[in-house]
């Protein structure tokens, strides 16, 4: 009986880490997936749940075909446990270990920053599906809704991902830690998410489409560095992470260009040149593109708080012991280990954000967060290519690092977007221009209506230039009723 | 810099001190720039001596202040954190003899706290709303009662030993296997684990009294606090009395209190205390006593002892012994401990009892040589006659001096000698002298109220040697200079072991165990040495350790 369970456990779990050889593991995994199912009914996607749903599902790691499209219903989704394939010889990249062999149990002395590090990275998995789980109700497009629930189950993929790594290397504190990611609830004040920002509403299309634009490319840096992880199960499950995590941004990066392309289009089919004529604008059912700035703001600032403070002791610790390392670390020119190096850090000095020197090892989060910049500016450059294509004037920009933040140097001051220190009262004056108002919030809200007829989309946004998996815009991504 | 130990409210920079009805908050919420010294940032609620010398502050004034005050909620003023602990890179940068005198300075807050809720019923409510992690948990362990926000990721720690190589400093190893009764294996488990335990597992293991989930915290603190203050017998209508500023003035060669004066010889490295009796009459009533409020001599006397004791031993390091005199009129002394013996139930007359405990356990535990040179003309009568028996040994002066019109040398005991200021072993100060000679401790009870002259005060074995005016004065420049000579650190480990006689209580092991395993760790090169885990803190690079178990 037990054997029979157990093949046929391991058959929907497409894995290549020989799990079906890995009995502990196994019963671990076993014991834990009923419980991931229940969290999966009761805090993801609202609604959908018996809808055929076309979606990838990895099945491979090869470079060629390593998912394969279907339709799927959601809670049958075959989340798996998938890692790079292993590299032969692989060294530790970085760190006092440089050159050592790459490890493949956890070192103790590391255990408890690699745990904190999984279960940190495990926790905000879950929390993006849990804001935004409603909505399902108000997807522009089939299309939109089939690219949601795609972020949505790889997100929970990413999540089996992290607890394997629990549960495998952890022992008896990685499966608490497994289940309690299950028990955490984005927003909820008994037990948040462990980020500020997985707290935070996705109250809009827009704001999915920001969130996965910034907040997902904060997990990509995020995963990029421990990809160079010297623990090698965690590099290697980081790689393959990072090829579903790209689509997560490609539907942040294509989601708002379609916006900003159906408003200007809307601008200029109906002679509006001025982008801050916003009432007009409004009036032809599209969002104006200051409002897509201020929440653009918005995301940008709650997502520089996720590489925590300027100056960090963590960070250090985590690169000196080799467990997590830079941005392309391994095509970094230096000696990986900067223990005498220097970095530019921007602290607040005198009340003026000012460059200061810092000790390389703890300046790594500024460094990963300045890799992470450069990465933004590119993205909203080619935004910008589409109301120059257009003709309408208008440029998005990013504000200064210092705006708006919650975390490190400059939690507590007021930054304007263009980086001057400015006093409450003029905050207060000013803050409607930066960030998104409640009538901001209000006006959105009201585009916001499901189209479930395929091939059809929402007013305020464009078609895509081209569907999923090489299937047209119209194809029927969602069966709704089945 | 003159660390000064005086402050007051409304100069916290760190705390905030607020009350209603029977409930304080103490709410911490340290200013980040405002490090006692250069070169370190109070992140996350983390303290240092300064944030401490508030603490002391706020707990002495709701005692004399606050009558009314049945519970003190300890909590945080910052979201996510109720208190990193001592801030590391103030340690790492600190001399060992600063160390070693904020550990000792912060314990004896911490058991300022327990002395409040264990002896005056001010109960103390630690309400942990975020990461509380070492010498944060410590200040928490100080309290009745914690209760800790069960929200999935707040947690409570002790990493000194994973991640800092030393050891909690302010009796937190003690203090949960001895007060809360952690199990000895979980107690290993816990000290060891660097990330800490949360929620229902804290309460299982006995680190924690009550979990309560976010939502409802404010409601569970306030149903706490008014629970633990039905427990309280404190009067519900007493009116505090002010405990205004300290009257004193610094010089370079000493500090001038009202009845207190401290005189610095620099180059002999001696310092002479000396503690001037009260003048005047005590009070008829209780009544009186309110009126003079803070000026009640035996009140004052002790804050300006206690004020000159800590700034000899954080200013004024190169001191070697410290001599203990007392001026003035024993019957008058005498007087005022009779007036304290009979309104021992008065709340304020039980706080004043209580201060000199503390105050008098706070000599016990100064690592410096004491001596009391018992004269002619001083007052070494009950309370001050206490100082006599805290200090290492006694000088007594046989017969009239030459030229000297003073009455001559006399030692009397009375009620407060034998019971009213245990020192922390729980015994009185002449219990421990007379350990295991019940003889000699009846002996004492049968002299209470008699001046012994130095004849008596030897052959009771109140006094260790008594000089007529002929030897005195060389004498005790000999015993001065030769104990100057001594090594300070072999004194100060000797002293420590001869003064504590007799049964071990939390409160000594905490301070054994601190002077001799704490301070020995923070000696090693595994913790200070360049490649020691104190030294290498924040940098990000391992500490390198020497493996030999000693």
């Amino acid at each position: 009986m037990i054997d029979i369970d157990t093949v046929s456990y391991d058959t929907k779990i497409p894995n290549n880490v020989g799990l079906s050889e890995d009995r502990r593991v196994l019963k671990a995994l076993e014991k834990w997936h009923p419980g991931y199912i229940d969290w999966w009914k009761e805090m993801g996607p609202q609604g959908f749940q018996d809808s055929l749903v076309y979606l990838r599902t990895a099945v491979n790691v090869g470079a060629d075909g390593w998912a394969k499209f279907d339709y799927v219903r959601m809670p049958e989704y075959r989340w798996g446990v998938l890692l790079a394939p292993q590299e032969e010889d692989r060294v530790v990249p970085f760190g006092e270990h440089l050159g050592e062999p790459a490890w493949q149990e956890i070192p103790g002395e590391h255990r408890a920053l690699v745990r904190r590090l999984l279960v940190i990275q495990g926790d905000t998995e879950p929390g993006s599906v849990e804001q935004q789980r409603h909505l399902g109700a108000t997807a522009p497009s089939l299309y939109d809704l089939r690219n949601l629930f795609q972020v949505n189950v790889e997100e929970g993929r990413h999540l089996w991902a992290m607890v394997y790594l629990l549960q495998k290397y952890l022992g008896r504190d990685g499966r608490e830690e497994a289940n309690d990611l299950l028990m955490r609830r984005s927003g909820d004040p008994d037990k948040p998410r462990m980020l500020g920002a997985f707290n935070e509403a996705t109250p809009d299309w827009l704001s999915f489409f920001m969130f996965t634009f910034f907040t997902d490319r904060d997990g990509k840096m995020q995963l990029e560095s421990l990809a160079q992880s010297g623990f090698d199960p965690l590099s290697r499950t980081c790689r393959f992470m990072l090829t579903e995590e790209a689509h997560h941004m490609f539907v942040g990066e294509t989601g708002v260009g379609r916006a900003i392309q159906r408003t200007c289009e809307a601008m200029k089919a109906a002679g509006i040149e001025d982008p801050n004529d916003i009432d007009s604008v409004r009036a032809l059912g599209v969002i104006d593109l200051p409002t897509m700035q201020k929440k653009a703001n918005l995301h940008y600032a709650l997502s520089l708080d996720l590489f925590g403070s300027e100056v960090s002791t963590n960070a250090a610790n985590a690169f000196n012991s080799g467990i997590k390392g830079r941005y392309h670390e391994t095509r970094i020119d230096d000696d990986h280990r900067l223990v005498d190096d220097t970095y530019p850090v921007v602290r607040l000095v005198d009340g003026v954000p000012t460059v200061v020197d810092t000790p390389a090892l703890t300046a790594l989060n500024m460094r990963l967060r300045d890799d992470y910049i450069t990465d933004c500016t590119r993205g909203i450059a080619r935004w910008n290519r589409i109301p120059a294509n257009i003709g309408i004037n208008f440029e998005m920009t990013l504000p200064r690092q210092a705006f708006y933040r919650q975390i490190g140097e400059f939690a507590n001051v007021r930054v304007s977007p263009e980086g001057t220190v400015i006093d409450d009262a003029t905050w207060a004056a000013r803050e409607g221009e930066w960030l998104p108002s409640a009538d901001d919030g209000a006006f959105i809200a009201s585009l916001m209506h499901a189209e479930t007829e395929p091939g059809r989309y929402a007013g305020w946004i464009a078609p895509p230039r081209q569907g999923i998996d090489n299937l047209p815009g119209d194809f029927e991504y969602v069966k709704i009723e089945t | 810099m003159n660390i000064d130990f005086e402050t007051h409210p409304k100069c916290y920079r760190h705390w905030r001190l607020s009350t209603a009805g029977q409930t304080a908050t103490l709410t911490l919420d340290v200013d980040e720039a405002g490090g006692l010294f250069e070169g370190y940032e109070l992140k996350l609620n983390s303290y240092d001596l300064g944030v401490d010398i508030e603490l002391a502050d706020a707990i002495q004034r709701l005692r004399f202040e606050h009558p009314e005050v049945k519970v003190v909620v300890m909590r945080s003023g910052k979201d996510r954190v109720f208190c990193a602990g001592a801030n590391i890179r103030m340690l790492a940068g600190a001399s060992h003899g600063h160390k070693v005198n904020f550990c000792k300075f912060t314990n004896e807050t911490r058991n300022a706290i327990e002395d409040a809720s264990g002896n005056s019923g001010q109960r103390y409510l630690a309400a942990v709303t975020g990461a509380c992690a070492g010498g944060g948990y410590e200040l928490a362990l100080a309290a009745d009662h914690i209760l800790l926000v069960d929200d999935g990721s707040t947690t409570i720690s002790l990493p000194e030993v994973p991640l800092l190589a030393v050891l909690p400093g302010t009796g937190g190893l003690t203090r949960i296997v001895d007060k809360r009764f952690v199990r000895r294996d979980l107690a290993d488990l816990f000290s060891t684990t660097e990330e800490g335990v949360r929620g229902q597992r804290a309460v299982d293991w006995k680190l924690v009294d009550e979990i309560a989930p976010a939502s409802r915290i404010e409601e569970a603190i306030s149903a706490r606090a008014n629970a633990m203050a039905e427990t309280s017998q404190r009067p519900d209508d007493a009116k505090g009395i002010a405990l205004g500023s300290l009257d004193r003035v610094f010089s370079d060669t000493g500090v001038l209190y009202s009845t207190v004066a401290v005189e610095l010889d620099r180059e002999s490295r001696i310092a002479t205390v000396t503690v001037t009796g009260p003048e005047t009459d005590p009070p008829a009533s209780a009544d009186g006593l309110a009126a003079q409020g803070d000026h009640f001599w035996p009140l004052r006397a002790a804050r300006e002892l206690d004020d000159a004791f800590l700034h000899l031993r954080f200013n004024e390091r190169d001191i070697a012994v410290v001599q203990l005199r007392t001026e003035g009129e024993a019957a008058t002394m005498l007087a005022h401990d009779a007036f304290l013996d009979a309104h021992s139930e008065n709340w304020l007359v039980g706080e004043i009892r209580l201060l000199w405990k503390r105050v008098l356990t706070r000599i016990d535990l100064t690592a410096r040589s004491m001596v009391a040179l018992i004269e002619p003309g001083s007052c070494f009568a009950g309370t001050l006659a206490e100082l006599a028996f805290a200090v290492d040994r006694s000088y007594m002066a046989l017969g009239p001096f030459e030229g000297d019109n003073r009455p001559e040398a006399a030692l009397t005991l009375s009620a407060m000698n034998f019971g009213p200021y245990p020192m922390s072993n729980g015994l009185t100060r002449l219990q421990t002298r007379f350990l295991g000679d019940g003889a000699a401790l009846q002996n004492a009870v049968h002299a209470t109220g008699k001046p012994q002259d130095a004849e008596d005060a030897l052959a009771l074995g109140l006094a260790t040697i008594i000089l007529d005016d002929i030897d005195w004065e060389d004498e005790i420049r000999i015993f001065v200079e030769e104990r100057a000579s001594f090594s300070a650190d072999a004194l100060t480990a000797m002293e420590a072991n001869l003064r504590f006689a007799g049964p071990e209580t939390m409160e000594t092991k905490i301070f054994g165990r601190l002077t001799a395993w704490q301070n020995w760790v923070f000696q090693r090169p595994n913790a200070v040495g360049e490649e020691g885990a104190l030294r290498r803190y924040g940098t990000g690079r391992q500490p390198d350790f020497n493996t030999e178990r000693i």
